[in-house]
């Protein structure tokens, strides 16, 4: 297959200016500045593009919820790729990085927006410095700037840097982060499209939903929706990692199964050992029994959850079965009590606690009660928190804990 | 007009304007959703989660946007999977509330487990004891039993001293944010702030010095535990034992409505003493704030003079005497007095055919009987600061000015010196002549105009001149405005005096100055008179002093700078032989042959088309307002003249 997103590894050099036009830079780009702007939102509506960040919100009905009364109208890329286990938008940004920048403009155009921000994670500053030079490229070749070929339409990306916490990756806390103040979640509603950046309309989206936007529009909503299944169209990178031979980034249709990935990509479990469990979406995930039936699902927002797990930003990690959970949740405890930002009491305590009683049963010290009272703490956590950190927080423990209980006998 | 939502809040019905939050509505039937971080004066932020509930919303057909009926024909509700913070949600038509159900108390009562694992629960040594939601809500709700390892439980600095007035106790903390918020959104002085994240998060202090605010003490007032305390009341005693007499704060114009909390107290000898001044919600004069300096009066005075030197008998003849002998006795008052004093002084006066002063540095009262209120000032209306450092001098009047500014008040300041409300004027001049213009200018295009001046007679005129729908003087004390309402002359400086024998009432400031060029001093003072006494034996001249009750002790009405005729109450018991102001001057006018009224009351009306029962009138509408320890206003709103 050629490569939708990751097109640097089929064409040497896509990175540098001169060879992205060659092979049809910026088509999509031109195409969009010629046709109306709520066309090209249907477009991306019409190719059923889903939300690559996490929650998979279709990207063509976010921007239509953009409200028209309010102006000006901001579009801010979600760099800050934290989760543990994603390392895709780091590749697409430093070795594709036109077409990201395209889809920013696209999107940009879409939804009227002048000015567009790229939100990277602090430890990214290099990949800062090198989109500020292709920004500056694209300026140059005329694809950023005032009247864009010729166009009434104007626009200028920035890029800005975070200072190194996870949860500036949950969009208002982004916002947040933006305006300089604490990286904190906003309670929502309201949405950033109605009040965004500044209290502005403004569109968040991840870095490799953007990205997927050139070829839409280029090619259409059909011809985009060859790949993919009819609810989830398209193709995704997965990043997989853990306990398999060949970990790394892979782009492949939605709807590939997780066997496929894991055995035919990922060149399956490595000293002979057998897998045991499947985290689909990084340290926020699910543990899945990885038996026969999690194995032939396909990857796809509506099927992951058929095996009791979310498709999330489908970073695969892999358990082998010399991996015990008590030992894996106190590292996504460790993490989550480390990044949860305090606001809200369930999570700031909650976070703290789990960490507190995971630690506990790991070393051994720990009782039955404490494995129930672990259990009971993150449902008394789910669904009462501020932002999804806070729910994401128990999802490992609590699936562990009912679909693992031997790792758990005292 | 926003129209009404009718909503049901535990089956019962109740209609509210629209854009009300859930737990106010919620008040207003007497329901009360447990709070921490919500606070009907600032944004929801939705942070403790404290205010779970139940929420149901009646359901519509998507096609035809009908209401969907059950099969009994009442509306079909669609409840949600999870509880929602009641405070981010305002309410809307036919929504179905449950604050007590079984899973929203769970809710509740899960959030409180979570709030306590690391909280101290010191409460038998905590300030906040006895008036803390935590508290409340933990006797109420609680498990006896943790469920949290002791051990692990987190501690923190329990001593933090975030400035001279305010300490912080970090254990005691639950990270509600309330008093970070009051500082940015309510004053705009962001001077405290989150530091650390998770399980770390504190509160700091970002000015140099810490705590760099007129306003801090109210954080105290609505920290919903006792991690903010006051240097002065700290450990000071429990809020149960106290008693509350509502007051008029002295320190300022304004005329801020205060509680004295007040008690028997070993440190005094059993006397009952003030221990803390609170804020007593009146929204058209402070809401539910008081400035630091008003919350940290003194009144202790420990040197005061607690009866004449010569006794009461002997001390009212000698004045009386006195008066009566010189051919033209003067009669000088400054605004720390209340009217019923004031009235008894200027009608001797007037019987003796004697002058009535008022000693006042600003200028201009007799131009000033048309200001009023501005407390409402917003959108369309604009706002003149001339001549005064309204943070310094009325430091109220500073915050409403900056909150007509958040509601779209157009504001000018114009002062010799910067000031703090440069930050929020969209005008700022350093010379009046620029100012009264930029003013004529904004005012031209203005729904309501004000100007608040502090200056002398010409730039008052000048103010005047503007003609603002109110012209409001910035006294030097709290109740000049109410000696202009009473005829008496201005005065700025006390040459007049010199040689003559002269009745002076007031600060005993006033006092070392009038002995410093009169003949013959009647002193009647409530203040330390030492400085005063000392003076007189060095200049020679001749003094009688005849000691005042001062507020705390005293029944009588204030008049604020705004035209708001306020009452007080008498909160300790008198001073030694002590008496009413206006009762000594009673006693002195009676050797003189004139009678005056001896009962604060029947003085009041006198003057007032009023009595005390329409002072003492309530807003109990306002209470909803409340979030914190600030006092109800059941003792009366005052009235505007
Ligand atoms: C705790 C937390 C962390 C998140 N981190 C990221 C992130 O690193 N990158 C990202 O694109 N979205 C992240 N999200 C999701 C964003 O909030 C948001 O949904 C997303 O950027 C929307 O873009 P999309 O619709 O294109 O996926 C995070 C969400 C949460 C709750
Ligand atoms: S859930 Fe956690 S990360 Fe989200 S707002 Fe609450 S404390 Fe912050
Ligand atoms: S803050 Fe409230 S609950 Fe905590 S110790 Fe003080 S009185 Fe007790
Ligand atoms: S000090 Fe008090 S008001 Fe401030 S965050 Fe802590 S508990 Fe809330
Ligand atoms: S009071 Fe509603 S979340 Fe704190």
């Amino acid at each position: 297959m050629d490569y939708m997103l990751l097109r640097h590894r089929d064409i040497n050099n896509i990175n540098q200016i001169d060879t992205f036009l060659k092979e049809d830079g910026f088509e999509g780009f031109k195409k969009a500045l010629k046709m109306e702007t709520v066309d090209v939102t249907n477009e991306v509506k019409a190719a059923g593009l889903r939300g690559r960040g996490g929650a998979g919100f279709p990207a063509g009905v976010k921007w239509s919820f953009m409200d028209n009364n309010n102006w000006p109208h901001y579009v801010v890329a979600n760099a800050d790729e934290s989760e543990p286990g994603t390392f895709k938008d780091r590749e697409i940004m430093e070795s594709n990085p036109f077409q990201f920048l395209e889809g920013i403009a696209i999107a940009s155009y879409a939804v009227g927006a002048n000015a567009a921000y790229v939100y990277l994670r602090g430890e990214f500053w290099e990949v800062a410095h090198f989109l500020d030079e292709k920004i500056e490229e694209m300026e140059k070749a005329g694809f950023l700037g005032e009247n864009i070929q010729g166009s009434e339409y104007s626009l200028k990306i920035y890029t800005h840097l975070g200072a190194g916490a996870y949860i500036c990756g949950e969009e208002t806390a982004l916002l947040e982060s933006m305006e300089g103040k604490r990286g904190q979640p906003r309670v929502r509603p309201p949405f950033p499209p109605s009040e965004g950046l500044y209290n502005k309309p403004t569109v968040v989206n991840n870095v490799e939903t953007l990205s997927s936007v050139p070829y839409i529009i280029k090619n259409g909503a059909e011809g985009y929706r060859k790949f993919g299944t009819e609810k989830s169209p398209g193709t995704k990178i997965f990043s997989l990692s853990g306990n398999v031979n060949n970990p790394g980034n892979y782009e492949l249709p939605l709807g590939t199964t997780f066997r496929e990935l894991i055995f035919t990509h990922g060149g399956g479990i490595p000293d002979g050992k057998s897998i045991k469990a499947i985290m689909p979406a990084g340290a926020s995930s699910s543990l899945i029994v990885a038996n026969d039936e999690a194995l032939d699902t396909a990857m796809d927002y509506e099927s992951v959850p058929n095996v009791g797990g979310d498709l999330g930003s489908a970073s695969v990690i892999v358990v082998d079965d010399s991996v015990s959970l008590d030992w894996l949740i106190t590292k996504t405890m460790d993490f989550f009590h480390h990044e949860s930002c305090g606001k809200c009491t369930p999570c700031r305590e909650g976070s703290y606690w789990m960490k507190k009683l995971t630690e506990r049963i790991h070393s051994g010290e720990g009782t039955e009660k404490d494995v129930e009272l672990l259990k009971d703490v993150a449902y008394q956590i789910q669904g009462k928190t501020l932002c999804a950190l806070g729910e994401f927080s128990t999802m490992a423990v609590v699936t562990s804990i009912e679909r693992f209980p031997e790792d758990f006998k005292i | 007009m926003t129209k009404d939502i009718t909503l049901t809040i535990d089956g019962k019905e109740v209609s509210v304007p629209a854009g009300t939050l859930i737990p106010d509505a919620a008040k207003k039937i007497g329901i009360d959703i447990p709070v921490f971080c919500y606070h009907p004066k600032m944004e929801p932020v939705g942070m403790c989660r404290q205010c779970l509930v139940e929420i149901g919303r009646p359901a519509f057909d998507r096609t035809t946007g009908e209401a969907v009926l059950e099969e009994d024909g009442s509306p079909k509700i669609n409840w949600g999977w999870k509880l929602e913070t009641s405070c981010t949600n305002p309410v809307s038509e036919g929504m179905v509330v449950n604050t007590k159900s079984e899973k929203a108390v769970k809710g509740q009562n899960e959030m409180l487990e979570f709030q306590l694992l690391s909280h101290p629960l010191d409460c038998p040594v905590c300030d906040k004891g006895g008036e803390c939601l935590l508290q409340d809500l933990t006797l109420a709700h609680g498990g006896t039993e943790s469920r949290f390892n002791f051990d692990e439980k987190r501690h923190a600095e329990k001593k933090v001293a975030l400035s001279d007035l305010i300490w912080l106790d970090r254990e005691r903390c639950i990270q509600c944010g309330r008093c970070v918020r009051f500082q940015s959104e309510i004053v705009g002085e962001a001077v405290l702030g989150f530091e650390a994240r998770g399980s770390h998060t504190q509160i700091m202090t970002t000015s140099e010095p810490g705590f760099d605010s007129a306003f801090s003490g109210n954080t105290t007032d609505i920290c919903p535990v006792g991690a903010l305390t006051t240097a002065q009341f700290r450990f000071g005693a429990r809020p149960w034992e106290m008693e509350a007499t509502a007051s008029v704060c002295t320190e300022c114009p304004v005329g801020c409505n205060t509680v004295l909390n007040t008690r028997r107290d070993v440190k005094t000898g059993g006397k009952v003493v003030v221990k803390r001044v609170m804020p007593r919600q009146n929204e058209s004069v402070n809401e539910t704030w008081i400035c630091d300096k008003g919350r940290f009066t003194d009144f202790s005075a420990d040197s005061r003079l607690t009866a004449p030197s010569i006794g009461w008998t002997d001390a009212i003849a000698s004045a009386a005497q006195n008066l009566s002998a010189a051919d033209e006795p003067i009669f000088v008052v400054d605004g720390s007095l209340p009217n019923e004093d004031l009235f008894n002084i200027k009608s001797l006066a007037d019987e003796v055919g004697a002058k009535a002063y008022c000693y006042s540095e600003v200028g201009g009262g007799e131009l000033t009987t048309k200001s009023g209120t501005y407390g409402k000032s917003g959108a369309g209306d604009a706002i003149l600061v001339i001549g005064s450092d309204l943070y310094v001098d009325a430091p109220i009047f500073w915050l409403r000015a900056k909150q007509a500014v958040d509601r779209g008040a157009t504001l000018i300041v114009a002062t010799e010196e910067e000031t703090r409300l440069d930050n929020f004027a969209s005008t700022v001049v350093r010379d009046f002549a620029q100012g009264l213009e930029a003013a004529k200018e904004a005012f031209s295009k203005a729904e309501n105009t004000v100007i608040l001046y502090k200056g002398d007679d010409a730039l008052a005129q000048s103010c005047a001149d503007l003609n603002p729908t109110s012209l409001v003087g910035v006294w030097n004390d709290a109740n000049t405005q109410g000696a202009w309402e009473m005829g008496y002359e201005a005065i700025s400086d006390l040459d007049v005096l010199k040689g003559k024998t002269v009745y002076v009432a007031g600060k005993s400031a006033l006092v070392a100055s009038a002995l410093e060029v009169a003949k013959f001093v009647v002193a009647q003072t409530a203040e330390d008179v030492q400085i005063a006494v000392s003076i007189t034996e060095a200049s020679g001249s001749k003094c009688v002093t005849l000691p005042s009750r001062n507020i705390s002790e005293s029944l009588g009405t204030f008049t604020s700078a705004e035209r708001r005729v306020q009452l007080f109450h008498p909160a300790v018991p008198a001073e030694g032989d002590t008496l009413p102001g206006f009762v000594i001057t009673a006693q002195v006018a009676e050797k003189m042959g004139v009678t005056l009224d001896i009962e604060a009351e029947d003085i009041f009306a006198n003057f007032f088309d009023l009595s005390y029962a329409d002072l003492s009138k309530t807003n109990p509408e306002e209470k909803l307002l409340i979030g914190g320890n600030c006092y109800e206003n059941t003792q009366g709103v005052g009235v505007q003249l």
